[in-house]
């Protein structure tokens, strides 16, 4: 019987290995070497010629006001527009799982958003935003909530609010969908018996849904949260690499390509490995002491 | 009464959800219409079917070779994926050997791997391979998304699948291949597409490495391509040339979406269910 299991355990292995060599090359390789890099002095025309220089590249990056700056800026965007997401998403789940006629309509609608690339998905809402003769200063000003057009892109005040918008259009759908899939495990049962039990729908909310609910907000959370520190497609396509509007992404590629500084690049790129990696370590432990 | 007026508000709500997630795109099918200065006029309707801005798209901005770049590209990630996928998720979801679960795990766990985290080891190999503006370089890069996605959903699938199917084929001594295309693929047709799907959804519209691994203009895929798009000069970007860009490669991706709405909602749900 052993050398059934044995030939099973190779054959398992035969069939993995396609996987795991295509893996080891294009995730496990360059994230060792993106390691090894942030403590060289590599250039991006001289990668061959890199000498090892400790934690120079570290010192330099944690003295540099920008850094910090994208960090901010990455963290800010994160807090606000995945709060409204889930806000947001909660409501429409909430919606799309009542029984009205054109359902599947409205859920293929919510789709369309997600599926655009988010490159064009920007520039959709970078001509809307258009100073000039953009669709929502002219509506503004129509309705004469404005007296005068608003530099929704150009203004600093309003710049992180536009670009929270264009997120929050983009990725609430995956958000109700994520939420929707955790409703319908929800047994209809449950919500009949708090109504015998004389709670309100509001009560029933709160005191059934929710709480049954929150293991999927969670997983949903984290899928947003991990998805927002990356940001990268939406500030670059509207303000390039711009410093007062970077993003962590933005700061390592713009390290890395622009100035050709492999070594502080790279020492960038691990930081965002690293603070991604204690937020997920985090929610785990979370996640395994709620249930 | 209050009845009538929550049922209102249902529907009130439900309207603005449609408008909401519709009409960036609706705007964007409008301006590309609109030629010369209709496009400074903010109306909701098309005037008439005026295809200048397209035909300008395909004459002036070379725009079929990108899109071909992004159909290579994007086709040559689903295949690698799924060849790699299926294979691993047999091993992964019917086998029994030691490590599995670890393996699994890690293989979630890349999943989750910022892709700034690799871009420098990344440049580097490819530089290495001699793969710069190559679609191969692209598509192996994309597997670091596209393939555990795939692995894991197919490997729950492949859970599924009831044992007897395989039975015989071993009695009858088939081989290990043997039984994963010709006996399990049939029946793995619906988890295949859906992933295979979603992979092609993810690639069609990855900016990042494809930003930094083509330089040359010929090699771009649609959203390089689109987010580089000037006019002649810096303020005189071709709206409506931009916003018909826009729409042609939409809306083969809305297509997909609204003809495959079930597949790729049961693909997103599946990993939120399980996670």
């Amino acid at each position: 019987m052993k050398s059934l299991q044995a030939k099973q355990a190779i054959t398992a292995w035969k069939m993995l290995s396609i996987s795991l060599i295509l893996l080891m090359l294009v995730a496990a390789y360059p994230l060792a070497k993106t390691f090894y890099f942030s403590f060289t002095n590599a250039r991006l025309d001289d990668l061959e010629g890199a000498t090892f220089n400790g934690i120079e590249n570290y010192k330099t990056l944690f003295n540099d006001e920008l850094w910090w700056q994208s960090v901010g800026t990455t963290l800010k965007f994160t807090g606000i527009s995945v709060s409204i997401e889930l806000v947001l998403g909660l409501a429409i789940a909430l919606a799309l799982s009542k029984d009205f006629p054109f359902r599947s309509f409205v859920r293929a609608m919510i789709l369309i958003p997600w599926a655009i690339p988010t490159v064009v998905s920007t520039r959709i809402w970078e001509w809307m935003y258009n100073e000039q003769y953009g669709f929502i200063n002219h509506i503004l000003l129509k309705l004469h909530v404005v007296d005068s057009a608003m530099a929704f892109l150009a203004e600093p005040s309003m710049q992180m609010y536009s670009v929270v918008l264009i997120d929050v259009w983009k990725t609430t759908p995956f958000m109700v969908l994520l939420l929707l899939a955790g409703l319908t495990t929800i047994s209809t049962e449950v919500h009949e018996a708090a109504k015998v039990d004389g709670a309100t729908p509001w009560q029933s909310f709160w005191k059934v849904t929710l709480p049954l609910l929150k293991p999927t907000i969670l997983v949903a959370l984290t899928f947003r949260v991990l998805d927002s520190l990356r940001v990268f497609d939406v500030f670059y396509v509207l303000f390039s690499n711009n410093e007062k509007t970077s993003t962590m992404s933005i700061y390592a590629r713009t390290q890395l390509i622009d100035f050709q500084e492999m070594g502080i690049g790279s020492a960038a790129s691990v930081m965002i490995f690293l603070i991604i990696g204690i937020f997920i370590l985090m929610q785990t432990l979370f996640l395994r002491k709620e249930t | 009464m209050p009845k009538l007026v929550f049922k209102f508000l249902f529907f009130l709500f439900l309207f603005f959800i449609i408008v909401f997630s519709g009409f960036p795109f609706y705007y964007a099918i409008i301006s590309s219409f609109k030629v010369g200065s209709e496009i400074f006029e903010p109306t909701l309707w098309i005037g008439n079917f005026d295809f200048t801005n397209y035909r300008a798209l395909f004459q002036q901005q070379n725009f079929f070779g990108v899109i071909l770049n992004s159909i290579i590209t994007a086709t040559g990630t689903v295949l690698l994926s799924l060849l790699a996928g299926v294979t691993a998720s047999y091993a992964l979801g019917r086998l029994h050997f030691r490590g599995r679960t670890t393996l699994l795990l890690t293989i979630l766990g890349v999943s989750m791997f910022p892709q700034i985290a690799v871009l420098s080891g990344l440049y580097f190999l490819i530089q290495t391979l001699g793969l710069f503006n190559h679609w191969l370089g692209l598509s192996l890069s994309y597997l670091i998304f596209t393939l555990p996605f795939t692995v894991w959903t197919l490997t729950s699938f492949m859970k599924s699948i009831p044992k007897e199917l395989e039975e015989s084929a071993v009695i009858d001594g088939a081989k290990p291949y043997q039984i994963v295309f010709k006996i399990l693929f049939p029946v793995l047709v619906p988890a295949v597409v859906t992933t295979g799907l979603l992979a092609f959804i993810a690639a069609w519209n990855e900016f990042l490495f494809a930003l930094t691994f083509t330089i040359n203009e010929k090699s771009r895929t649609i959203p390089v391509a689109i987010s580089m798009f000037t006019g002649n000069s810096e303020y005189e970007l071709p709206f409506g040339i931009l916003m018909a860009a826009n729409v042609v490669v939409t809306v083969p991706v809305v297509l997909i979406v609204l003809i495959f709405q079930r597949h790729i909602i049961s693909g997103i749900s599946s990993g939120a269910v399980k996670g």
